[in-house]
């Protein structure tokens, strides 16, 4: 049976690996060209000022979105998992952040290479976090592992509730937990439980912001199609045969999850330097879901798809913030509508084909194909 | 079958593009420029959560600020006009910002808002740094004003709150054993009690029993209680919304637990709350700066004024956001500006105004309303003691 099953995998296996190659650098091209072209409009339109300032101060948010939609789907479409925490992952990486970048205000001057160490700090912190939570949820399964994520979530949350940090006169760092530090002033208050961040000075910008997204899609394409990226899709796919020709289930699954949470960590540091103040409350789990519907909606596994519901889901709120009081059910219609029309199998194909017959290229290319087979069709006769 | 998913697509598809298309026309129109004859119009923005769980403060803030908006034109048609426009923040920095930004593209000149603290904070800073004068409504944290020279507060801050609590009881309950209970997950909350817990301690008294508790767990509070009960207190301090502490008070009544209660603002609007018994409330006292059972004749107008509009009795952001307008209004015209003005020419202005010794009457203060230069306002706080269901001044 097993033998039998195997077989079977690896012929199917073969046949596609060319295929495959194929659909990753189509993949690649979309993604990177989907980022690129992003780019360049929203930057040519804030330039000319064709874009509100409105819009424009939405340009970190949705960078720091789309890349919390791309380390989500590798633990949600590559890996197989439901993770209900990522907010958790953002949240332990956006303080961190904020610490490293206080901290190193008075030695290092220049933005942008403390902004790297800050971000490259934070991701540790994370994946730490996303290692310490892995290790024993991972053994679970399904429904199991939402519920545990969620609640490390809401554990990070709470967690946060109680911290303190500050920087005294000698500018050594302070902690405490559960009550609030003595004998600093104000301004020198880091993190102040519930109250969170503030004071924060701002130093993420749109460019910034953009080439961590870039780094984040890099990271994620590269380890979907590399050996350790095939053996965590194999486990998603059948989690017997991969352990069966022995794949070390847990240590796929952990890397999956914990590059996710480094990445995650890097979003939410990107996040947290783009306001000037930032409560714990934001990363609830209201946080945790709205990530996990930019990869639903942007289809699972999909990456480029994930990255355009991230940046619409974003920008439509305040799009609609003409409809006034109906402006949070528009937004609810308008995605229950596009979940019908992305999974409703009849739908969606009711939509291909409008798509086929409006669309030149793929007409042109379908032509061809036809042509060809004609073609062949006489040679060999 | 097939007809059924054919309609629905055409119906799917046409709701799509409407909203695509009205989402397209977004951007320019600014819906309020109809220009009054005379003066001109002042565009005043309002920032504030009309959606999610603080929706209360914020819609009340609207119809405060709405009003006091109609009472001005209405009385001035050929003086300046005020043209207002609020937007949701579903109390988060993030929407609030946002909002904020969508506000300077329509063309604001000053901002009444936001409402609560953490968002206030972040729109702060960004109106800082752009030159917006803010004059908020309701958002009590310290770090608000900040650093800020620009923002200034019309409600009291919350470190004021607790030590204004904390000298009142040391001062009029001398014998008391006093605890507090309040909520460690709130900045609002933990804002108060550590104020009052430094101003009581230098009167040389000590807390006899402190307990805290989180917004995900504001319904059982048998815990806290036994806690108060075993230490002797009679005297809760209790820094938290009328929400919470109107399950405390039914839960201590049930336990045969019979303290004295002292609130915060955020107490204000316990007695118009549906299901709660008013009676469990009789001799709480409550720091708060408006009551819409005072009987001055400005109370009363508004009030009724309010009711008549909207329905309801206004709650205390009503009449802050009211006295905001007001405030905003004649420091305006004080200045001399003309409503052409740009909104940092008025931002240094206003300034200047707010620092130079302005002062206004308001419903929320017994007397004169002035402001330091640190954006912390200076009023009389008010007392209150419920009575017979009411509120008494004390």
């Amino acid at each position: 049976m097993a033998e039998r099953l195997l077989k079977n995998i690896s012929t199917r296996g073969l046949k596609k690996t060319a295929k495959k190659g194929m659909q990753y650098r189509k993949e690649a091209m979309i993604s990177y060209a989907i980022l690129f072209i992003g780019y360049a409009v929203l930057q040519i339109g804030a330039m000319t000022g064709i874009v509100g300032r409105n819009l424009q101060g939405q340009f970190v948010p949705i960078c720091v979105y789309v890349s919390l939609a791309i380390s989500l789907n590798l633990v949600v479409g590559i890996s197989g998992e439901l993770s209900l925490g990522h907010a958790g992952f953002m949240a332990v990486g956006a303080f961190t952040g904020i610490i490293v970048m206080r901290v190193l205000e008075q030695y290092i001057t220049i933005v942008p290479v403390r902004l790297i160490i800050a971000l490259l700090v934070a991701a540790f912190v994370a994946s730490i976090a996303g290692f310490i939570i892995g290790i024993p949820i991972l053994s679970l399964r399904g429904d199991y592992l939402a519920i545990v994520t969620l609640a490390f979530g809401e554990i990070v949350r709470n967690f946060m509730n109680v911290l303190h940090f500050a920087l005294d006169d000698k500018g050594h760092l302070k902690f405490a937990f559960n009550h609030t530090i003595e004998g600093i002033t104000n301004e020198q208050r880091i993190i102040t439980g519930a109250i969170g961040a503030t004071g924060v000075t701002k130093t993420a910008t749109f460019t910034y912001a953009m080439l961590l997204t870039a780094f984040t899609l890099f990271i994620v394409l590269n380890l979907k199609n590399s050996k350790q990226g095939r053996a965590i899709m194999a486990i998603r796919d059948n989690r017997i045969a991969g352990e069966s020709i022995g794949l070390d289930v847990k240590k796929y699954k952990l890397i999956a999850f914990v590059v996710s949470a480094a990445l995650a960590g890097m979003a939410g540091c990107m996040f947290g330097q783009n306001y000037s103040t930032l409560a714990p409350v934001k990363f609830n789990f209201n946080t945790s879901v709205l990530i996990l519907v930019f990869v639903v909606l942007g289809g699972i596994g999909n990456i480029w798809g994930g990255m355009i519901a991230a940046a619409l889901l974003t920008i439509l709120p305040e799009a609609f913030r003409q409809f006034a009081d109906y402006r949070m059910l528009t937004y609810a219609i308008v995605l229950i509508l596009v979940m019908i029309c992305t999974y409703n199998p009849a739908i969606k194909a009711r939509i291909q084909n409008i798509w086929k017959k409006i669309n030149p290229l793929k007409r042109k290319k379908d032509e061809g194909k036809k042509d060809k087979k004609k073609k062949s069709g006489k040679e060999a006769e | 079958m097939k007809n059924t998913f054919k309609k629905f697509a055409v119906i799917a598809m046409a709701c799509m593009m409407v909203f695509a298309l009205a989402a397209c026309g977004g951007g320019g129109d600014s819906s309020s420029d109809s220009e009054g004859a005379g003066a001109g119009t002042l565009h005043i923005g309002g920032v504030g959560p009309l959606t999610g769980p603080a929706a209360l403060y914020g819609t009340a803030v609207k119809n405060g600020a709405e009003l006091a908006v109609k009472e001005i034109n209405e009385a001035n048609p050929d003086g300046v006009q005020i043209a207002w426009d609020m937007q949701d923040d579903e109390h988060d920095a993030e929407k609030s910002v946002n909002a904020y930004n969508k506000l300077v593209d329509d063309g604001m000149q000053v901002l009444v808002g936001t409402v609560t603290s953490a968002p206030c904070t972040a729109v702060a800073a960004e109106a800082y740094a752009n030159r917006t004068f803010v004059l908020t409504p309701s958002a009590s944290a310290a770090a608000v004003v900040e650093g800020n020279d620009n923002v200034y507060q019309l409600c009291f801050q919350d470190p004021q709150q607790g030590q204004i609590a904390a000298d009142y009881i040391a001062e009029n309950y001398p014998d008391a054993v006093v605890g507090a209970i309040y909520n460690n997950a709130d900045n609002y909350s933990s804002g108060i009690y550590d104020a009052f817990k430094a101003e009581y301690e230098t009167k040389g008294k000590t807390i006899a029993a402190t307990e805290a508790f989180s917004d995900d767990a504001n319904a059982d509070f048998s815990a806290q209680l036994n806690s108060m009960k075993n230490a002797g207190v009679d005297f809760v301090f209790l820094p938290i919304y009328y929400t919470p502490a109107s399950n405390i008070m039914k839960q201590a009544s049930d336990m045969g637990y019979t303290p004295k209660y002292f609130g915060c603002d955020g107490f204000d609007g316990i007695l118009a709350l549906e299901g709660f018994d008013t009676s469990l409330a009789e001799g709480a006292l409550l720091l708060t700066p408006f009551s819409a059972d005072a009987d001055d004749e400005a109370t009363q107008a508004f009030v009724s004024a309010y009711q008549e509009a909207y329905g309801e009795k206004p709650i205390q952001f009503a009449a802050d956001a009211y006295d905001c307008v007001y405030a905003v209004y004649n420091a305006f015209l004080e200045t001399g500006l003309s409503t052409d003005a740009s909104m940092e020419e008025i931002c240094e202005a206003l300034i200047s105004q707010f620092n130079g010794g302005f002062s206004v009457k308001g419903l929320t203060a017994s007397g004169e309303m002035k402001w330091e230069s640190t954006g912390e306002v200076d009023k009389a706080p008010k007392i209150y003691l419920i009575q017979d269901g009411k509120y008494v001044e004390q």
